[in-house]
């Protein structure tokens, strides 16, 4: 009998620790999301209906689900950073934050996730913002299907779109961001995986890299960034069929190497870039099956990188195939199609039988000397490049794909 | 001088050179956007054709007409007619049917690819005015050449070697020099040396029309800040329209004095 009573005890707490559903709306019990919050128990749900709320710091201190319903307008009249999650558990879905407070001494986000597990932020759209989502010291979390849409003009006066501090096990996954400074910004955060996002027109890149290690990033898009990506002093960084198109400007790039070891670099395509890939300072990283389409440089590779190998890449109409600065080449080119490749093949085995020099002389002597570029075009340097490509003397005699293919790999 | 020009301007039309110039440039305009379908992107093409293949063209053609036509200037020059008109209306003659071909033979295909629907119809006008004023250039310098030099033989030697020495030479002095001084600041001095050359100048006023200045960097920017402003554009203007006027005023002063 006694353990029938304990059973019975034990559905009645169960049914009494029932999530419950907290709706705000205008005429509802709760008018403000701050006061749901604060009203609100462990694993509730704050159901918030169509409407505006002029509200920030709502403080989320305790396992919560916000949904928004027909996304919610919440305007935070640039008065500061909007909800700050604190707890583990926590799900933002579906709501619509506009006029972040900007601030340069703390950072206001719209989303700001401290120090908590297992959070999820979905289907938010923010606009008019300074940080967007900003995670940090947050564990095991995810941010799904976002939009955020920013209007910044200037680098010192703008924030990030989605920003990770410390962070360990995130996913960004199918995400747009745009109009911001970063994109996406990873600073001191491991095992970060970012899919199929789409990040455009942002000031500076569209996803950055720093002091990350073990990332992977597949399937996104970067387009008319101020550079594509940037990846900086990190360590095994995996990067797999992604999108570098028109990131074109002065000081652009597609994707920028710097201090990076042991990363991979696969199926990615690279397209009306100034510089496809500029590379400083990296090692043993692997270029395979990438494909560069008319860049004004598709690799620019600058200070010491060794033992870096590029094979089976697609090399098609890029004014300058490679830039190199160094007498030393200690990396592999094999196996790669090159447009500009004149040799011929007269086994018939698709294998080019002369060798092909991607460095031309003169982008070796624009390496030397930046100001000669104004000769780009000109009929004479057409003549020596020619000339050089019949008997090489300036540029690295080892540095040469010994097996160009005759035909664009597919 | 207009009667002079209208004779000369006929004759070249009639005769078999003009046409073949013409439907050169008519077939290379056709091929490029056929091959294509890309009016911005023919124009880069198009702008490499042009800047070395117009002052060859004006140069060959100008000393050629010159010896040609030289006993019927003599003729002319027997008649009560200035000496000016008489050189400046064959001068005029030659450049303006040379440019005509020109002009024609470019535009014809680029209309009918629509061009007027294209946005890159200021870059192509310009590629025109810059095709039309190294025409002139040419000419003038080769009408030049072929004045002081009675021999013909050495005329056609000096004037190829004029076309190699701007085509080619020139930017290879330019090209060492920058390397020799690579130590000091170049900027100022490369926008000079690029003004100097009617070459040079009209490929650096197209590049930086075009996307593909982006490449050119930092030295691409001083270029741009240069060039690109209105200020900037009618100096570049202004220095195409001395180097054509130098050469004819040359030549009208050589032909005045000249013992025929």
């Amino acid at each position: 009998m006694g353990k029938y009573f304990l059973l019975g005890i034990l559905f009645l707490s169960i049914f009494s620790l029932k999530a419950k559903t907290l709706v705000v709306c205008s005429d509802c019990e709760f008018r403000s999301i701050k006061d749901a919050v604060s009203k609100s128990s462990k694993f509730d749900t704050v159901l918030i209906k169509k409407g505006t709320y002029k509200e920030f710091n709502i403080l989320v201190d305790k396992p919560l689900t916000l949904k928004g319903e027909n996304y919610p307008v919440v305007d935070g009249e640039d008065r500061g950073e909007i909800i700050r999650v604190v707890s583990d558990n926590v799900t933002i879905d579906g709501l619509y934050i506009i006029n972040v407070g900007t601030s340069y001494t703390t950072d206001y986000a719209a989303i700001r996730v401290v120090k908590s597990e297992n959070f999820l932020i979905q289907n938010v759209v923010l606009e008019k913002l300074f940080f967007g989502i900003y995670l940090e010291k947050s564990n095991n979390g995810k941010v799904y299907n976002n939009k955020i849409n920013g209007d910044a003009v200037d680098e010192y006066n703008s924030g990030n779109g989605i920003q990770l501090w410390y962070c360990h096990n995130v996913q960004v996954d199918q995400n747009i961001v745009q109009g911001v400074r970063d994109g996406i910004y990873l600073e001191f955060s491991d095992n970060i995986t970012i899919n199929n996002n789409l990040s455009t027109n942002n000031l500076r890149y569209g996803l950055h890299f720093m002091f990350s290690n073990d990332d992977v990033y597949t399937n996104n898009t970067f387009e008319n960034n101020g550079a594509g990506v940037a990846v900086m002093f990190s360590k095994k960084i995996t990067m797999r069929n992604n999108t570098f198109s028109k990131n074109w400007g002065t000081a652009s790039f597609g994707l920028l190497l710097k201090e990076i070891n042991d990363a991979e670099i696969t199926g990615n395509i690279f397209t009306n870039n100034t510089i496809g890939i500029n590379v400083e300072g990296s090692n043993r990283i692997n270029y395979y099956n990438n494909e560069f389409i008319s860049n004004g440089w598709a690799l620019k590779v600058k200070g010491a990188c060794y033992a870096n190998s590029f094979v089976n890449n697609n090399f098609l109409n890029n004014s300058f195939d490679l830039s190199y600065n160094s007498k030393i080449n200690d990396n592999v080119f094999k196996e790669n199609y090159w447009s500009n490749y004149a040799g011929y093949d007269l086994n018939k085995d698709g294998v080019g039988d002369v060798p092909y020099r991607p460095v031309k002389l003169f982008s070796y002597i624009v390496n030397r000397t930046p100001e000669t570029i104004v000769l780009l075009r000109s009929l004479f340097m057409d003549i020596i490049d020619f000339s050089e490509k019949v008997s090489p003397i300036f540029t690295p005699d080892n540095l040469m794909d010994n097996s160009p293919l005759m035909k664009r790999i597919k | 001088m207009f009667k002079i020009l209208k004779y000369s301007f006929y004759d070249l039309m009639r005769s078999r050179w003009s046409y073949v110039y013409f439907l050169f440039y008519l077939a290379l305009g056709f091929v490029l956007l056929f091959l294509n379908n890309d009016v911005s992107k023919a124009v880069i093409t198009l702008m490499n054709v042009i800047i070395v293949l117009v002052p060859l063209i004006g140069t060959i053609f100008g000393v050629m007409y010159f010896y040609n036509s030289k006993e019927f200037t003599e003729l002319l020059l027997a008649l009560p007619i200035k000496r000016s008109s008489i050189f400046t209306g064959q001068y005029l003659g030659v450049a303006g049917s040379l440019t005509l071909s020109l002009v024609m033979g470019l535009g014809i295909p680029f209309i009918a690819y629509g061009l007027f629907r294209s946005n890159a119809i200021w870059d192509f006008s310009l590629l025109l005015v810059v095709g039309a004023f190294l025409t002139l250039i040419f000419t003038a310098l080769s009408f030049n050449i072929a004045l002081s030099n009675e021999n013909k033989i050495k005329g056609f030697g000096y004037a190829v070697l004029l076309w190699l020495f701007f085509a080619v030479i020139y930017d290879g002095l330019f090209l060492l020099s920058l390397i020799i001084f690579e130590d000091y600041p170049l900027d100022k001095y490369s926008l000079v040396a690029t003004m100097l050359n009617p070459v040079d100048l009209s490929r650096t006023l197209i590049l930086l029309k075009l996307d593909i200045s982006a490449l050119m960097g930092y030295t691409g920017a001083v270029f741009k800040s240069f060039f690109g402003t209105r200020s900037g554009f009618f100096i570049s203007i202004f220095m195409l329209i001395l180097w054509t006027l130098i050469p004819l005023y040359n030549l009208i002063r050589k032909a005045n004095k000249k013992d025929f």
